[in-house]
């Protein structure tokens, strides 16, 4: 990979510059000796040369990198005989693949005609062509500025000043990329999801009862005008997470409440670590678990009883689910429950009540609104987690509350949409965004309030 | 008013009736929490057990000893010994000579053809590698150990029940005889499984490895490190030591504190809009997993940075200050040095974090079928996790133990780094 070699050629660089940077302001004052004649210390002078060297070049070389693909797509279309470039957009895109597989040399999808054979020579002429002047442009900068940088080295510079302002514009720029990314979020899923809404009405999307995307592949096909209705995921979603926080707030909280008030300091230095393994077991674990594991024992065990359990059951999955949350809940009720002041606890014991008496009737209710911000945070991970319920749940969208049946849920169909071959104009493919969107949207608000609660009760006991 | 006043010895009287009921009570209670933190634990142990228990024998592979004839009018008739006939000759001929050979007395088209079954298919890649290696070999005879085929290898390793009538199992009683009467010369072993461990993916359970998911999971986070840590680290020196308190840093840190709840997949649809559609990067590229993970592990890692900051008493920074220091050479001199082991820890985790991650990578085209093993981070490739999940969707029986295995190999890769992280806690923490 050339930007490889590129990067690292900027890198010695800028090692060179820092070295002419330093010697320089020695020399302006006649040796090392004369330090103190400086405004800033040998080093600034140095890094600052090093900054003019390589911080411009770098910007033109993640300039060039970032537009390079599209420019020359661009290029490569308008060189295309008209008859291709009129073809709509989705066959023009497949067109493009092929040529660039044709100029990388792999398999091509169609028959090779002359014209996309020249189209390939031209795309491989010109990435060839921008590779090169990429080299040659982002050297010429590293130069130039290496050599302004050297130029403004003198003992009355101050160049600490100026690096300093530098690194802090870097640190500035560095702590935006959350903000970009929140908007990267937004914007993309908004963007597709708007293209979806206008081929699917929202209101057919919010509260349509159906949802069956396979249908609107053909035009012709029974059905395929609206089968987008987002209710039977949500119902499913909300069916399995419901069934992990069956199993995990109890188990949760009880052993949050055992290890904080009953166990002894030497049980509860190996018990919580041992629990906490739980959470660092990867979800694609959990998955495998449930789907090769959980699931044939609820349906054997089933099937003992009488039972018709479906093979990819919402229990299996929320059971699994349940256990993966086990720890979230345990951890967070244990902050809240050791924030708890002794005094209420000593209180509560002095005037005869027993322990269990104290944590029910003084301690949990104190600790309320902190457990319950830890419940909705742990309810918005239950619906966001993925792994699990591609391997565990089923595909199908039924809207039935009873656990032993096949659900389906958003993430499932995020994923199933998504993964494979796609079209980007298709409802079928902008649906995967536009339940990204409800989805960003829903555990957006459990976060907010339960942030919220969160912080404001820890509040009033410090 | 007098009836207030209640005769203590009534009260105590109450009070004891209500006693024995209490302290029943207070033992269930105290029972039931016992009882949640052990079934926590049970859950924790059958995971592990369950895992173990199917995946350990992956790491045997079950191997049969054939006598091998290197027949010159099979692979090179000519006599040429040109590379490029010797590489394109039938050795799979030569393997299927040894078969019939030890079994003459499989006559049938039906027969030979399941007697052709019992070893792996990449037996024949074997021999053709030995004699691309050594062409002296051609016109000899030797007996060479060839990776049984993934049936006979749970055969061997009891996954398939010998008793169950031949109609409910994978094997046929004839391929049973012929590996038991192969078993009692001693020509069937088990040896460690280096093919799993090397290879790349395949269709062939006995040839499947984990080798190329793991390379790609190495790039892939190589990314991630490199990206994240330095932006983590900058954003947090930033927010703790030279943010001014205004809206914007306030938007700034509610932005953090969200994006660590946002839902992984979310990322994934992030990367797939903004790197593979917008910014047209390739996909099944370790470059866009590891740009992808990382804006899903900067939040832990700014968090986990920003406490180690704050645990840096002021008093460190006032003498720096006092002496003479720039803030900046305050911070990057004496600070940074100083909370550098707690901002390592939470890179480490995060990375932990980053290594099991499978849903995001699945939007952005990491779970394509791919052989070979990445040579960099532009190659398509897939990571662990993802592979698991391949594997855990195959239906071959084989597949089960390898899924269970390179679950071992990611748990393996997991418990090392949280010790590190753990060792480095304990070693380097200061308290002040």
């Amino acid at each position: 990979m050339s930007h490889t070699l590129l990067i690292l050629i900027l890198l010695g660089l800028m090692a060179l510059a820092y070295q002419l940077g330093r010697r320089r302001s020695l020399k302006l004052v006649g040796g090392s000796r004369q330090v103190k004649a400086l405004h800033s210390l040998p080093s600034y002078y140095g890094f600052y040369t090093a900054i003019w060297c390589g911080l411009p070049a770098l910007l033109v070389l993640f300039l060039w990198v970032s537009l390079q693909s599209s420019v020359v797509r661009d290029l490569v279309v308008s060189g295309l005989p008209d008859s291709m470039q009129s073809l709509p957009p989705a066959r023009l895109g497949l067109v493009i693949n092929d040529i660039q597989n044709l100029a990388q040399g792999n398999i091509v999808s169609g028959e090779i005609s002359p014209a996309m054979q020249a189209a390939a020579d031209h795309y491989t002429r010109l990435r060839q062509t921008s590779q090169a002047a990429s080299f040659v442009v982002v050297l010429c900068i590293a130069l130039a500025g290496l050599a302004l940088g050297w130029r403004f080295v003198s003992p009355v510079f101050r160049a600490r000043n100026r690096v300093e302002t530098v690194v802090r514009w870097l640190l500035v720029v560095c702590s935006t990329i959350a903000i970009f990314t929140t908007l990267g979020i937004v914007l993309s899923v908004l963007f597709e999801s708007i293209r979806f809404f206008e081929m699917v009405p929202i209101s057919q999307f919010l509260f349509g009862l159906e949802w069956s995307p396979q249908m609107a592949i053909r035009e012709d096909q029974v059905g395929s005008s609206g089968a987008f209705g987002m209710i039977p995921l949500f119902a499913g979603t909300l069916l399995i997470a419901l069934i992990a926080m069956l199993v995990a707030v109890p188990i949760g909280l009880m052993s949050a409440v055992y290890l904080a008030e009953y166990a002894g300091s030497h049980f509860r230095a190996w018990a919580k670590p041992l629990l906490e393994i739980l959470a660092g077991i990867p979800t694609v674990v959990y998955g495998f678990f449930a789907a090769l594991t959980v699931a044939p024992f609820i349906r054997d065990n089933g099937a003992l009883l009488g039972l018709d359990v479906s093979s990819e059951s919402a229990l299996a999955a929320g059971l699994v689910m349940g256990i993966m949350i086990i720890p979230f809940i345990s951890s967070l009720s244990d902050d809240v429950i050791t924030a708890v002041p002794q005094s209420m606890r000593d209180a509560s014991l002095g005037v005869g009540a027993t322990r269990s008496e104290t944590v029910r009737k003084v301690i949990l209710p104190a600790a309320l609104p902190g457990i319950v911000g830890g419940i909705l945070l742990a309810v918005s991970r239950a619906i966001g987690e993925t792994m699990i319920v591609v391997m565990a749940a089923g595909l199908s969208a039924n809207l039935t509350a009873n656990p032993l049946q096949s659900v389906t849920t958003v993430t499932v169909q995020i994923v199933t949409l998504l993964v494979g071959d796609q079209e980007f104009d298709s409802p079928k493919t902008l649906a995967a965004f536009a339940l990204g969107l409800m989805l960003f949207l829903i555990t957006l608000v459990l976060n907010v309030v339960a942030l919220h609660v969160v912080r404001k009760y820890r509040e009033a006991y410090e | 008013m007098s009836k207030m006043h209640l005769d203590p010895q009534r009260t105590i009287e109450r009070v004891n009736a209500t006693l024995g009921r209490r302290y029943r009570k207070e033992q269930r209670f105290r029972r039931f929490g016992l009882g949640a933190v052990a079934l926590g634990l049970l859950f924790v142990a059958l995971m592990f057990l369950n895992i173990i228990g199917t995946g350990y024998s992956a790491f045997q592979q079950t191997r049969v000893l054939l006598d091998i004839n290197y027949s010159e009018e099979m692979i090179d008739p000519e006599g040429t010994r040109d590379p490029a006939i010797l590489s394109s000759a039938n050795y799979a001929g030569v393997i299927k000579q040894a078969l019939r050979d030890r079994f003459p007395g499989v006559t049938s088209r039906g027969d030979k053809r399941e007697l052709y079954t019992l070893v792996s298919s990449g037996a024949a890649l074997i021999l053709r590698q030995q004699v691309m290696e050594n062409p002296g070999l051609i016109g000899t005879r030797a007996s060479v150990w060839v990776p049984a085929d993934d049936d006979i290898d749970m055969l061997v390793k009891g996954h398939i029940d010998r008793a169950v009538p031949e109609s409910e199992r994978r094997v046929k009683d004839q391929m049973v005889a012929w590996v038991e009467s192969l078993e009692v010369e001693g020509r069937v072993a088990k040896v460690f499984n280096t093919t799993f461990l090397t290879s790349g993916d395949s269709r062939e359970p006995e040839l499947a490895g984990i080798g190329g998911a793991v390379m790609g999971s190495l790039y892939t986070l190589i990314v991630t490190l490199l990206l994240s840590f330095p932006i983590g680290v900058a954003t947090a020196v930033y927010l703790e030591e030279f943010a001014p308190r205004n809206r914007w840093t306030d938007l700034v840190e509610v932005n953090i504190n969200n994006l660590a709840a946002v839902p992984s997949i979310v990322f994934g649809l992030l990367g797939l809009a903004v790197f593979i559609n917008f910014f047209g990067l390739p996909r099944s590229a370790p470059l866009v997993g590891g740009m992808v993970l990382t804006l899903m592990t900067l939040p832990t890692i700014i968090i986990a940075s920003r406490a180690a900051l704050k645990a840096v008493p002021p008093s460190i920074r006032e003498a720096a200050l006092g002496v003479g220091a720039s803030r900046m050479q305050t911070v990057f001199h004496h600070v940074l040095p100083l909370a550098m082991p707690g901002m390592l820890t939470g890179t480490i985790i995060g990375m932990a974090q980053a290594l099991g991650e499978s849903a995001p990578l699945l939007m952005i085209g990491m779970v394509a079928f791919i052989v070979d093993i990445p040579g960099g981070a532009l190659d398509p490739s897939t990571v662990l996790p993802v592979q698991i999940f391949l594997w855990a969707d195959s239906p071959e029986r084989g597949f089960v133990e390898k899924t269970s295995a390179a679950i071992m190999v990611l748990l393996g890769f997991l418990i090392l780094m949280n010790v590190l992280a753990v060792i480095l806690r304990k070693r380097f923490e200061r308290r002040w």
